[in-house]
């Protein structure tokens, strides 16, 4: 193909540039789903530890996106000495299998997150977000008081539905949850079940109580209730200090 | 537009646009032609060294040296180089520098520590960095806390005890402080009498005649005195408030300006009750560092 061709012709141009951009891509990227250590296998007693979030916990990641918590917080601890001192144990390829998008980040304005679901109680959290400074004096964070309306989660399962759609297991046929009671036990397989959402929703909420008001849903009770969960998957003391480095 | 002047001095590509517009073909500068080809051999020698090429299910190890770690729990592993067992090494060999003096403090018990000057300034500065990396979001940097919410570690009053051991054990497995809200078992007169009771118990102004009922339902229908004591002190196996002395950790009487702002704080708790939760660090920091942390706070002030 002659360079003039391709240069006096738009079209031809975009097309074979594409290509050519895109093959950085393809062969850093495409071999990772071929190696079978890139997401490593995390399993106690034979159940996968690390699942997919509650009907409430995904409706608190969407809040977190919404607000774009993003923007200054990472969720990926590097294995440097300095991070896993500050957050805890480096981040696995595995415990964000299920998250669409994923929420790593290699800017951080604020702290990392991949580690502080348990570490503050469900009360200062509440209070963080509404007023950070009054906890924490040096906090640059804004204040997020809007948080305590109520939740809206009609379209929860159609959320679920979508995540299914790019692999999570939600399940949705009584086949499905069977599969899940497997993979990942009963307890966990439960909050699983699109048909279930709502109802486990409520109920989450409503046991937890992540907002200090047990009648209400609110979006603050969502949002607590994902934090809370971030980076607890993994039982750390169940596996050898050097099992995850086996996978690299 | 005279033709001399689109007569061409250097090479060009031959395409010409709007009838002079041209394409020169310049070579590329010879620095950015020797950078180019220098990052192509770069990512050859990378290649080689490092972890690199994907081979059906596995990749190429590279050739750089093996790392040999060994583990906390005193596991030796060599494996190819990779980050995972780089950052290994490098917590064995920070592991190694501290292990003389945190074998020390791992040894001695807290008075042993307190006694030696050394070992507790050691102590001490690590238990800074500590506590402020996770204590100090709700406790403050300086464990002064906030009233209504987070204990403050410097006073002298303890919910769950302030020896070194119950310290050590708050630390360790964390406490959940429950006090129910009586709105629904008090009327709205039995609540208000209770509280000129809990106002007079500390020396706080308060009307004897609410003080007397007060009193009777604290240790009556109230059931008041079940968790905070017929006298009023407290239990830390509880985590129940002593009332007797001046110390607010929930009500904040001491900083209400007013008798009724007093009244109305006490009041609000007995209505709504209160629960607060301080997390467990079993799984988050190891048994030296809650040592440590233990020795720290209990040192801040108010230790028993």
């Amino acid at each position: 193909m002659k360079h003039e061709s391709i240069e006096t012709n738009a079209g031809l141009l975009i097309i074979l540039t594409l290509i050519v951009i895109s093959i950085g891509g393809l062969v850093e990227i495409v071999p990772l789903y071929f190696i079978d250590s890139t997401i490593e296998e995390v399993k106690v007693e034979g159940k996968d530890t690390i699942h997919p979030y509650s009907s409430l916990e995904l409706r608190g990641r969407d809040i977190y996106q919404r607000e774009g918590c993003y923007t200054c917080h990472s969720q990926m601890i590097r294995p440097f000495r300095d991070e896993a001192l500050r957050y805890g144990h480096y981040s696995l390829a595995a415990e964000s299998k299920f998250d669409h998008p994923f929420q790593w980040g290699s800017k951080r304005t604020g702290p990392d997150l991949a580690r502080v679901g348990k570490k503050y109680s469900n009360e200062w959290h509440v209070q963080h977000l509404i007023a950070p400074r009054s906890v924490v004096k040096e906090s640059i964070m804004p204040n997020y008081p809007w948080l305590m309306k109520p939740l809206q989660y009609k379209n929860v399962r159609d959320r679920m539905r979508a995540l299914k759609m790019v692999g999570v297991p939600y399940s949705e046929t009584t086949a499905e949850y069977e599969v899940n009671v497997k993979r990942f036990g009963e307890d966990v397989a439960k909050n699983l079940d699109i048909l279930k959402a709502e109802e486990n929703l409520i109920a989450q909420a409503a046991t937890g109580n992540y907002d200090g008001n047990a009648s209400d849903v609110t979006e603050m009770d969502a949002l607590v209730a994902y934090l809370q969960l971030l980076g607890t998957m993994v039982d750390f003391s169940k596996f050898d200090d050097g099992h995850f480095a086996d996978f690299r | 537009m005279s033709s001399e002047k689109n007569k061409p001095t250097v090479q060009t590509t031959g395409h010409a646009w709007d009838g002079d517009l041209q394409e020169f073909n310049n070579p590329l500068p010879s620095w950015w032609l020797w950078t180019f080809y220098a990052t192509v051999i770069f990512a050859i020698i990378y290649w080689v060294l490092y972890p690199a090429w994907p081979v059906g299910d596995s990749f190429t190890k590279g050739m750089m040296n093996d790392i040999t770690y060994t583990t906390a729990d005193g596991k030796t592993k060599t494996t190819h180089w990779n980050t995972r067992s780089l950052f290994l090494k490098e917590m064995q060999v920070a592991r190694e520098d501290q292990a003389k003096y945190l074998k020390d403090i791992n040894a001695l018990t807290f008075e042993q520590i307190r006694s030696s000057e050394e070992k507790s300034a050691f102590a001490n500065s690590m238990a800074k960095v500590l506590f402020a990396d996770n204590c100090a979001a709700c406790h403050q940097a300086g464990g002064n806390g906030v009233v209504g919410r987070y204990p403050n570690l410097l006073d002298d009053a303890w919910l769950w005890g302030g020896s070194f051991n119950k310290i050590q054990e708050t630390i360790t497995n964390g406490r959940t402080g429950s006090m129910p809200g009586f709105k629904a078992s008090l009327s709205a007169k039995q609540i208000s009498d209770v509280a000129e009771y809990v106002l007079s118990l500390s020396g706080n102004e308060a009307n004897a005649a609410a003080v007397k009922n007060g009193k009777a339902v604290f240790s009556g229908q109230g059931g008041c005195a079940a968790c905070h004591g017929a006298d009023a002190t407290g239990q830390d196996f509880m985590g129940s408030a002593n009332l007797t002395d001046k110390v607010w950790t929930i009500a904040d009487v001491a900083g209400a300006d007013t008798a009724a702002a007093k009244k109305d704080a006490i009041m609000n708790v007995v209505k709504n009750g209160k629960t607060r939760e301080m997390p467990a660090w079993k799984n988050r920091l190891s048994t030296t560092e809650i040592k440590i942390l233990t020795y720290y706070v209990h040192e801040l002030g108010g230790g028993k």
